[in-house]
Order: structure tokens, then sequence, then C-alpha cells
């Protein structure tokens, strides 16, 4: 022990402790008094991190430009339900930009999003579409082309949890919709078919990058279902050498709805903030930003200028195949539905 | 028959030293272990820890300077890297004094006081670290979420927990809570508390009791509670999850922040944000040997 006496070292002590309580005081006040910048929260889904980096990053100046301050835009990404819960519990997103519009609906009962969302865009208020694709190991060794290959050739296949990830939802539909329009409708073969496709996937990860991170990074699987642009993010990210793409003859149409969570945005005085940036997404500029990122530009110009990037595919609708996400969801994913049937083991 | 033993044995100090000598090597050979057994010993725990955590280690700093020194220097010039960790430190100032103060009244009351539900209390202390991260992070959304028990009151009055520094503030308070009272109860009960009811004997208040008398005594192991509660604060990752909202920016702690990293494909900021949490282990690691061998020195002070 030291030689210091009680009395000083007490004295030392209890200085030290006041000043440690102030310190934190301080740095806390300093943290709440934070200087205010208007700040716009995009709560977004797993895969668009890379386009929405760009966008805000064109957003800011254009903002500007037009007379109003510089805005900082901040994201939050994950499994689109995922996300749409996290809104719903009360992260405080302006905009919600997700991958289906169950998504979207779920905001509605509790008023967070209007009834009448779809018509407060252009393009359904969705600004580009796109597909779910295959991405395979280089070579394709197992021979996938079309959907029934991926129950055929014993190959292992990776897809997101169709529960909390939109991305794995789209790819569940798509498989449905091959067998009811190439076994004849019929509902009991379409969900064998279902079945005897996720008795081949290994992992369910909650959103569409925690997938493509299984199949790319961690080696697991032979072909990964998912978004078309996430398919060619991954090769231009993690090398050519190592993937190629498969386009099936018949895929499945998906969306991005997109729209203001008005009381939020209210509160924190974004409306005008909010509104003017979900309809920049539907600029030239924007939707150019959207084809060099692979997804399908809602504007049909564009998208046919870019046309070599997106391959002739029978794309389907959810509509048409499950009459709408809403029955959808009600019949496939809810606790119990077909999905959990499928893939109880 | 004492005189007979005492004529057959060799008689004065020498007889006893070799006595005590006889039985202490008798002793040591039951105890000890055959030479093959050390060996299978050593080499599986030394392999298991070699395998699971040095390798592991290394291979964070080896992915972290891949691309060298400038790059991993770089990584820290982007703004929500440097926030995550801003975030990171202004989470474990508030909450590790807290648990300091929670865990030091905590374990006085279990060494020090008789009391009904004193078994209870224990027993609560503990609670967090059987409960899954991920629950404690549910239990403040069930509580504080828009949907929750009292979110509705919450967001009229604007006040933001979820998603918000509060929130990860109290789960990382839930989740590292048990550090500082485990570490210090046993110390506390070891040591009774006769040296400071002779200061309260000798005129002192019931405060300078506690600053000149019980905190030195338990300065070592109240300094390794609070280091492994630090530790743990500055890395929770499941909790904290749960309530951030993975905002950047805004609610992305270091932890949160690296699999942001990782799940963009930025290995290299991704291992050198992980790098500064191994350095932070590292650091905990030494400062818990100091601590626990200065521990000893003082218990082994006391007993003489």
């Amino acid at each position: 022990m030291s030689n210091t006496s009680p009395a000083s070292r007490s004295l030392f002590r209890r200085d030290f402790v006041r000043r440690t309580l102030l310190a934190s005081t301080l740095l806390l006040s300093a943290s709440l008094a934070h200087a205010e910048e208007p700040k716009l929260l995009n709560s977004s889904y797993d895969v668009t991190r890379e386009f929405y980096k760009q966008v805000n990053d064109l957003f800011v100046p254009f903002w500007k430009a037009k007379g109003g301050a510089t805005v900082q835009v901040d994201q939050s990404h994950g499994g689109s339900s995922k996300q749409a819960r996290a809104v719903l519990d009360g992260l405080e997103a302006d905009v919600v930009t997700f991958n289906q519009s169950t998504d979207v609906d779920l905001l509605v009962p509790a008023g967070l999003v209007a009834a009448d969302w779809r018509t407060k865009f252009p393009h359904n208020a969705s600004p580009y579409t796109s597909t779910i694709l295959f991405l395979v190991r280089k070579g394709n060794p197992k021979g996938i082309k079309d959907w029934p290959d991926l129950v055929k050739s014993g190959a292992q296949v990776i897809i997101p949890n169709p529960k909390t990830s939109g991305n794995g939802r789209y790819s569940y539909v798509g498989a449905w919709a091959w067998s009811i329009k190439n076994e004849g409708g019929d509902e009991a073969k379409a969900k064998d078919f279902v079945k005897k496709l996720f008795a081949n996937v290994p992992v369910l990860d909650t959103g569409g990058r925690g997938a493509t991170n299984s199949f790319a990074q961690n080696g697991i699987g032979d072909v990964l279902l998912t978004f078309e642009n996430e398919v060619h993010l991954t090769i231009r990210e993690l090398g050519a050498d190592k993937f190629d793409v498969v386009v099936p003859p018949q895929s499945i149409l998906a969306d991005a709805p997109i729209a203001i969570v008005e009381p939020v945005a209210k509160k924190h005085g974004t409306t005008d903030l909010a509104k003017a940036y979900l309809d920049y997404l539907f600029t030239d500029e924007v939707q150019e930003v959207a084809a060099k990122n692979y997804f399908r530009p809602a504007n049909p110009e564009i998208l046919k200028k870019h046309a070599a990037s997106f391959p002739e595919i029978k794309l389907v609708t959810i509509d048409e195949i499950l009459g709408g996400w809403k029955k959808a969801l009600e019949v496939h994913f809810k606790d119990g539905g077909v999905f959990d049937q499928i893939y109880a083991r | 028959m004492a005189g007979i033993a005492q004529l057959n044995l060799p008689s004065g100090e020498d007889a006893t030293r070799a006595r005590i000598i006889a039985r202490n090597q008798l002793a040591r050979r039951a105890t000890s272990d055959p030479f093959w057994m050390k060996a299978i010993v050593l080499t599986l725990s030394l392999g298991f820890l070699f395998v699971f955590f040095v390798l592991p280690l290394a291979l964070v700093f080896q992915e972290a300077f891949r691309k060298g020194w400038e790059a991993y220097l770089k990584v820290f010039d982007d703004r929500a890297t440097t926030h995550s960790i801003w975030l990171t430190l202004q989470v474990a100032l508030i909450a590790v004094p807290l648990n300091t103060v929670f865990g030091l009244a905590a374990a006085w009351c279990v060494a020090h006081f008789r009391f009904r539900g004193k078994q209870l209390l224990s027993v609560l202390i503990e609670l967090p670290l059987w409960v899954s991260p991920v629950v404690a992070g549910l239990i403040y959304v069930l509580l504080f979420g828009r949907q929750g028990l009292l979110g509705p009151w919450l967001f009229e009055k604007d006040i933001k927990i979820i998603f918000a520094l509060p929130g990860i503030v109290l789960s990382t308070v839930f989740v590292t809570f048990p550090f500082v009272a485990r570490v210090v109860t046993p110390q506390l009960q070891a040591l009774g508390r006769a040296e400071e009811e002779a200061a309260l004997t000798l005129g002192a208040n019931g405060w300078s009791t506690f600053w000149r008398v019980t905190v030195p005594k338990i300065k070592w192991s109240l300094i390794y509670g609070i280091i492994l509660c630090n530790a743990r604060a500055m890395g929770e990752f499941g909790a904290v999850s749960v309530v951030s909202g993975h905002i950047r920016n805004q609610t992305n702690t270091m932890p949160l922040h690296i699999e942001v990293l990782y799940n963009e494909y930025q290995f290299v900021p991704a291992f050198a944000v992980a790098s500064l949490l191994a350095l932070l282990a590292l650091l905990t690691l030494v400062i818990k040997s100091a601590t626990t061998w200065f521990a000893d020195r003082a218990l082994r002070n006391a007993a003489l």
C-alpha cells in the first residue's frame, strides 16, 4: 500500500468521483445538444445499401440546389419485414423503402402510413422493380437452368427466411409460380414442389444480405436465390471468376413500394423533405442509378435504354399466382401456414 | 507402549523433520498425476485455447492489416465509424458507473446484511447471466415500444427510449449488471466487517468508513469487476441489436457497425473496428491478471 495519508487519499478519491461524474454529465449533455441539421431516416431492406448510398450522395446537393438546407440522410437496413416491425415498434423512420406492399400495409392500421399510399407516387409508388434470379458457382457444376433443377439436381439452395425477408418470400412464390404454370395449376403439386425445394435449404438467414454472405463468403450451398440486383452486386464485389448468373425462363415480379411515415415526418418537421426525397427516386437521374445497380427502372424509356442489362424473362405477379400479398401472408407465411407445414422437419 | 515406540525410532528434531518430509512426499505422490495424464490435459487445454481464442484473435488483426497500415488508419476517417466508436464510449461511460454503484450496493447487501429474501437477491443479481441477450433487448421493446406497455404514453410525451441512446444504455446496463456485484461479493464476505466495526467504534461516520476502510480493502476486485463490466458493455451485441434500430450515424455501436461493414463487403474496415474490440479484450486480460495478483496479495496480507 502507498504511504499517502488516508485523509489525502480519500480526498483524492472523492475529487476523482466528482470529476468523473461531472465529465460524464457534460458528455451526456453535449451529445444531447448536438447541432441540429435536418435529418431524414430511410428504413430500407437488406440489399439496397449500395443503391441508397449513391442516391443519398446525389440527393444532398440536389436539395441544396433547390434552396434547401444541407440535409443528412441516414439509413437503416435489414430484412424488409423486420424493418417494418421496427417502424411499428417506434423506429422513427421518415420514409420506408421496402420490397413488398404487405410490409407497408402493416403500417397502415397503426396510422403510420396513409391507406392510399399506392396513389401518392407515380408507378404505384414503386420506383423500380426486380425479380429473383439464381447465382451459381462458376461453371454451374450442378447444371441448374430452371426452377425444377433446384429440386432435381440435389443441389443445396440458399434462400433467406421467407418469414422475415421479402427476398425469401419472393423466392418461395417464384417456386410456387413455376409449379402452378408448368404442372397443371394443381395446388397440391405446387406445395409438394416447394416442400422439396426447401428440403434442400440448409440455412435460413433473416435477410437477403445474410444469405448472400452464407453463399458467397462462407461457401455454403450450390445456388443462391436472390434479387437480380444482389446477384450482380455479388459478382461485382466478390469476383466474376467465382460465380455465374442463371436466368430462369420464368420468375416473379418484385416491386419496391415506398411511403412516407406521416406522423413521424410531421413530428420531425420533415414532411416536405420526405416527399421531395421519394419524388426524387422517380427522376431520370435516380432511374439511371437504379438501372446501373440492376434494379429495373420504373421509367419505361430508361428501362429500354438499359435493355442489355435486363434479360427477357417471363415475369408473373403475386396477384395472379396467390391472389395478392395479403392472402399469401394469411395462407402461406403466418404461423402454422403452408411454409411452416412444409419446413417442419 | 509409548516407551517402546520411542526406542525404535530416531529421536529429536531430525526425526520430526524426516517424518514431515516422508509425509509430504507421500502426499505429493498420491495427489500428483502420471506424466502422460499431465501431457494430455495440458495439450488439450492449450490446444483448445490456441485454436479457439488465439488464432481467431490473430486472424482479426491479419484481416485488419491486409491492405497495410494506411488502409487501416483510413478506416477511422469515416464518419459512421467514428460515430459508432463515440456512441460505444458514451454507452460505456453511462452504463459502467451505474453498474459500479448498483453492483457495490448489491454486493454490500448480500455480504453484510441478514434479511428476508437475501437468497432471492443473490439469485436476481445473476439473472442477466442466464437470460439470453436477445430477450434482454426484447423486454425493453415490449415495455417501451410504440405498441408496448409504456409506449403510447412515451410517444405522446415525445420521449425516445428504444431505437435511441437510452434504450441502448438500458439494455447494456441489464446485461452487464452482474459483473461488479459478482466479483466484489466474495471478497467482501471473505474480509468480514471487523475493520469497519473498528472504524465506527473509533468515531468514523459511515461514509468515511466506506471510503477509507472498505474501498481500499476491495479495491482490486472492484477494479476487476469494473473492467469486466466495461469490456462487456462495449462488446455487447445481442441486446443492443434488438433495441438499436441499426441507424448508422445514430444508433450503431461498434459491434453493430462491424456487422454492417461486413455485410457491405467492407472487410478491412470491419476487421479494423473489430481489432479495436480485440485490443480492448487483450487490455482487459492484462488488467485482470494484474488485479487478481494484487487482490490475492491483499487477501494474504489480511490473513497474516
